[in-house]
């Protein structure tokens, strides 16, 4: 037998990410610009570094209780109350995970049995369907507009709802359109959701990076916190991609049997990581602060450099990405990422790697410095330029 | 100030250089506008130059030399300290000049091409000073970081691959 056939239908079925691809081609590229990257520009603030060694230094270098540090899922929950006004005990209500995406994998695997359908919204982060379909659940995609500005109504909400749909995943702000929902926006959807009775992945790991109004959590929507999993983490807001350290908080059965996955798979996410997040939630804030206003001036800077070459792009209210539609050039998303990359040396991410509703569009990211920004965009207009 | 000002502000301080129009990008606001926040700024004195910090270690036909010397002074009947001190910080091979507490009274920065030169400088002129008791020279042997910059900082080489989720 060849090795390929020993290989799980599920996982041989899956598809390669389209941004594997990308990364593949613009790894063999020299001088390039990248705005395609998922994560910040900025190295882990000192302070949370030197915590980390710190711990080590003491000795804490063994397994931590499963379920995180005590001490890590109390400031958690604090930072959840403090920031979102939900209430989560830390004994029995928060889980540290390897990175949120390891929360969002235990979350499907904690609640979805064979034939449970899972909405996902479109444009959406890469993780969710192959998360949901390894899981066993069955992922069902709900294509945002853009004249709607990517934001999911109720009524497409209703129209995917089946008596098999066991829960849906929203991303707020999103990962690739930086579209963000306010509390007036969020509320009808949650109707739709208490109606027929669904549970939320609430992925929130941009909440602090919103940048002109309050955020609100789905959990601290009415009624809303018992059918919410909460999930987040240090990668954005804190710039900790690599120390791979997230959290979920919910409902303290659902938490339960993650914990009881988490434990048999991953046994608890890395100590000297959980010492910085510990960290970085009691003296991050000015960080964190900092970082996001230097984040808001990018954005301004990326949506009017891009409106004014002439790729419309609406303005993101979280995240770090703009979402910008490269339809007047006549290109597919594919051919004009891929035609940037080898003329221009810019590398962007085509958007229908996130959902078929992202064809025509790019997914641009603005944690980059403003001088790379700036050059990125002087090159992306001569390209625009020859192209149209 | 409002917080425009204090962002505009903000922004200039980490890189003087930048055209008003990305300026303006950056904070979503006309050029206009900003250009004319700044010009108040300037006539305010809030703004009081643009400087450019530049490593001269790396400028090889370059020598600089720097030291913080301690001095010790009798203050001035009426103007205490600030009569002194501006007669020290009007001499152009003074970079800086600070009233401390504790064991000596001014700390004062002085940058030479040689060591002799600022050792001319020190007991020529500073030390004749009729205020100045005594001074205490210490040169600078490396800059490691230098007005919140880190000198030969590798932070701004990206380590990230180039495409992620
Ligand atoms: C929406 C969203 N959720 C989760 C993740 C994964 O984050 P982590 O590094 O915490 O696993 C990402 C990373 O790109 C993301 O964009």
């Amino acid at each position: 037998m060849s090795p390929t056939s020993y290989i799980a239908k599920q996982v041989a079925d899956l598809k390669p990410s389209g941004i594997r691809r990308f990364f593949d081609l613009a790894a063999q590229m020299e001088d390039v610009i990248s705005l395609g990257v998922g994560e910040p520009d900025f190295v882990t603030p000192w302070n949370f570094i030197e915590h980390s060694f710190h711990s080590l230094e003491q000795g804490y270098t063994s397994y931590t209780e499963n379920a995180g540090m005590i001490e890590l899922r109390q400031e958690i929950s604090q930072f959840l109350k403090q920031n979102y006004h939900v209430t989560y005990n830390p004994e029995d209500q928060v889980i540290v995970t390897v990175g949120a995406s390891q929360a969002i994998d235990l979350a499907l695997r904690a609640i979805v049995n064979p034939g449970d359908e899972v909405i996902v919204v479109e444009p959406s982060f890469v993780a969710y369907t192959p998360t949901v379909t390894l899981a066993g659940g069955t992922p069902v995609t709900i294509q945002t507009r853009a004249e709607d500005d990517f934001k999911l109504q109720p009524e497409q909400l209703e129209e995917a709802i089946t008596p098999n749909t066991k829960a849906i995943i929203l991303c707020n702000p999103n990962n690739p359109t930086g579209t963000y929902l306010n509390k007036k926006e969020l509320e009808p959807l949650a109707a739709v959701i208490e109606k027929h009775d669904l549970l939320v992945l609430s992925d929130e790991i941009y909440a602090k990076l919103t940048y002109d109004d309050d955020y609100t959590s789905f959990a601290a929507l009415k009624s809303m916190q018992e059918r919410t999993i909460l999930i987040s983490g240090f990668s954005k807001a804190f710039a900790m991609t690599g120390w791979r350290l997230g959290y979920a908080a919910g409902p303290a059965e659902i938490i339960a049997a993650m914990v009881k996955i988490h434990q048999y798979t991953m046994m608890c996410a890395p100590t000297m990581a959980q010492h910085a997040a510990l960290e970085a939630l009691k003296n991050g804030r000015q960080s964190v602060q900092d970082m996001m206003e230097s984040y808001k001036q990018r954005r301004n800077f990326i949506v009017s450099s891009l409106n004014e070459i002439g790729l419309s792009c609406p303005n993101p209210g979280g995240a770090f990405y703009t979402f910008p539609s490269i339809q007047a050039t006549g290109l597919t998303s594919g051919e004009f990422a891929e035609q940037l990359l080898e003329e221009e040396q810019v590398a962007v991410v085509p958007g229908d790697v996130f959902g078929e509703n992202g064809e025509g569009y790019i997914r641009c990211s603005y944690a980059t410095s403003l001088h790379q920004l700036d050059e990125a965009m002087e090159r992306m207009e001569r390209f625009v330029r020859k192209k149209m | 100030m409002n917080e425009v000002e204090i962002e505009l502000l903000k922004i200039i301080e980490k890189n003087a250089n930048l055209e008003v129009e990305k300026i303006a990008k950056l904070m979503n606001k006309e050029v206009d506008e900003i250009r004319e926040l700044i010009q108040r700024l300037e006539k305010e004195k809030a703004i009081l130059g643009y400087s450019t910090l530049i490593d001269w270690a790396k400028v090889m036909q370059f020598e600089e030399v720097t030291a913080m010397v301690d001095v010790k002074v009798t203050p001035a009947r009426g103007v205490g300290f600030d009569k002194v001190a501006e007669r020290i910080y009007r001499f152009p091979e003074v970079k800086a000049v600070y009233l401390m507490s504790g064991a000596y009274d001014l700390s004062v920065s002085v940058q030479g091409s040689t060591m002799m030169e600022i050792g001319n400088f020190i007991s020529e002129k500073l030390s004749a000073l009729d205020s100045v008791l005594s001074t205490t020279t210490h040169f600078i042997l490396k800059k490691y970081k230098h007005d919140g910059i880190i000198l030969q900082d590798d932070d701004d080489d990206d380590k990230r691959i180039v495409v992620s989720p």
